[in-house]
């Protein structure tokens, strides 16, 4: 079974040479430090900056330089700014090649669910609808089952969706799946986790064709 | 050359009123217009709808505003981190638009551009799109959406000068180049209000025409919402 850390250094092997990638807050952040040094790829953030960098160091924060999370960064060499609509007009253009993010739902034809708990305080979807509607390419980040146990990756989303049928890949800690037309296609286990296993955490239809085999980190 | 130029905040924003429509630029409380948002608490204007990425935290950007009760609505896209918005919200006193941040970003921009209104693909299928029109182009599923009408629109810019031309300073552009244009009337402020000549024309972000007033802000706290930094080694 993958930690965080884990499912953020899988979901790394698919960010290719030439990217430009989106990371959505939380375990999709971790994928930055994940990305292999000897390809080129650059991050977008969604509140206006292209060619983010690592975190500054203490005493070298600027106010005027955060990211989505609104937390502080730096810019690497290449980087550039911009405002808000020519940051969402590389996002629904399809300029961004990738967008990772997390979800709290997902269903077997795709649809997502990651900004709204009914009768729980809502705090927004931020740019989440955008980038799902849009993006060619979406992964998502998260843990297989919820914290009390129910499976995340379901028949149909119990919570209100943030996308319908956008969702093409699923990295959490137990495996790595496909969105297809008859439901979740199993392509990886996490190290150590058994198919039955997978089979007892996913609610949706899934797909277990041959032989499955294990992440390789 | 039109001057722009107004002496202070109070002038900057003679005629907002109760129950008026306001932009507000900034993201997080990165390049949101702090010396007109303390005015507009200093002047008390009540009831007012606020169209703004985010609604602050609970003792800076909006948050002041929030406290005072000034507003009637807020339409964001992102509204955590603040427990008085929580608080309103949940009990009714406060009305909240969440829409999605691309398409805040092109209802300003709409209304800055002179579109009556635009279609974009996000919120299709969901709650967001509920009872607006949609339809369908090259086989995908798109809402339409409509341009703001605000009366005015506070923004925050680096430099400027007399003619109201800005320049912004890394990510505290986000919204407000998008707001600048798209209300009756465009107040900036900014750090610096440079002599006239001193802006290379080539590095302008926004022409002096979107914007009617500016001046220069008498401080600002920048405050940092979620401070990280990296060790060294």
């Amino acid at each position: 079974m993958l930690d965080k850390n884990g499912i953020a250094k899988r979901i790394a092997k698919e960010v290719k040479d030439g990217y430009y990638v989106n990371l959505g807050i939380g375990i999709p952040t971790l994928v930055a430090n994940f990305v292999r040094e000897d390809i080129d790829v650059e991050f977008q953030s969604e509140n206006g900056v292209l060619g983010m960098g690592p975190f500054p160091f203490e005493g070298e924060e600027d106010a005027d330089l955060i990211n989505a999370g609104k937390q502080t960064i730096t810019t690497l060499p290449g980087a550039s700014f911009f405002d808000s609509a020519m940051s969402f007009s590389m996002i629904r253009g399809q300029h961004v090649d990738l967008t990772i993010l997390g979800a709290m739902e997902v269903a077997e034809n795709g649809d997502i669910a990651n900004w709204k708990i009914p009768g729980k305080m809502v705090k927004g979807m931020g740019g989440a609808m955008d980038l799902v509607a849009s993006a060619d390419n979406i992964i998502v980040a998260m843990m297989h089952t919820n914290k009390r146990g129910e499976s995340k990756l379901l028949k149909k989303c119990s919570l209100p969706l943030t996308g319908v049928g956008c969702v093409k890949k699923v990295v959490t800690n137990l495996a790595v799946l496909e969105i297809t037309d008859n439901g979740f296609k199993l392509l990886e286990r996490a190290p150590g986790v058994s198919v039955d296993e997978i089979k007892i955490a996913t609610e949706g239809e899934l797909i277990i064709e041959g032989i499955i085999p294990e992440m390789l980190l | 050359m039109i001057s722009k130029k107004v002496a202070n905040v109070t002038d900057a924003l003679q005629g907002v009123q109760d129950h008026m429509t306001l932009m507000l630029g900034g993201f997080g409380l990165c390049g949101i217009p702090e010396n007109a948002i303390a005015e507009l608490v200093r002047i008390g204007v009540k009831g007012i709808t606020c169209i703004s990425n985010n609604a602050g935290v609970d003792d800076f950007g909006l948050g002041l505003l929030l406290q005072k009760h000034q507003i009637k609505k807020m339409v964001s896209s992102y509204v955590g981190e603040n427990d008085e918005f929580e608080r309103q919200m949940l009990s009714g006193e406060l009305d909240v638009e969440l829409i999605p941040q691309g398409t805040l970003a092109e209802r300003c921009r709409a209304a800055q551009a002179g579109f009556p209104a635009i279609y974009t693909p996000a919120g299709y299928g969901t709650e967001v799109a509920e009872g607006k029109e949609v339809r369908e182009f090259d086989g995908k599923m798109h809402v339409l959406e409509y341009a703001f009408k605000a009366d005015f629109a506070f923004v925050k810019a680096w430099k400027g000068d007399e003619a109201g031309n800005l320049i912004f300073k890394g990510t505290a552009r986000n919204f407000n180049p998008n707001m600048c244009g798209a209300a009756k009337i465009t107040v900036a402020e900014v750090e610096e209000l440079v002599p006239l000549g001193t802006l290379d024309p080539n590095q302008i972000h926004i022409p002096g025409i979107f914007v009617q007033r500016i001046f220069q802000g008498e401080t600002y706290e920048k405050r940092i919402e979620q401070r990280t930094v990296r060790q060294r080694n």
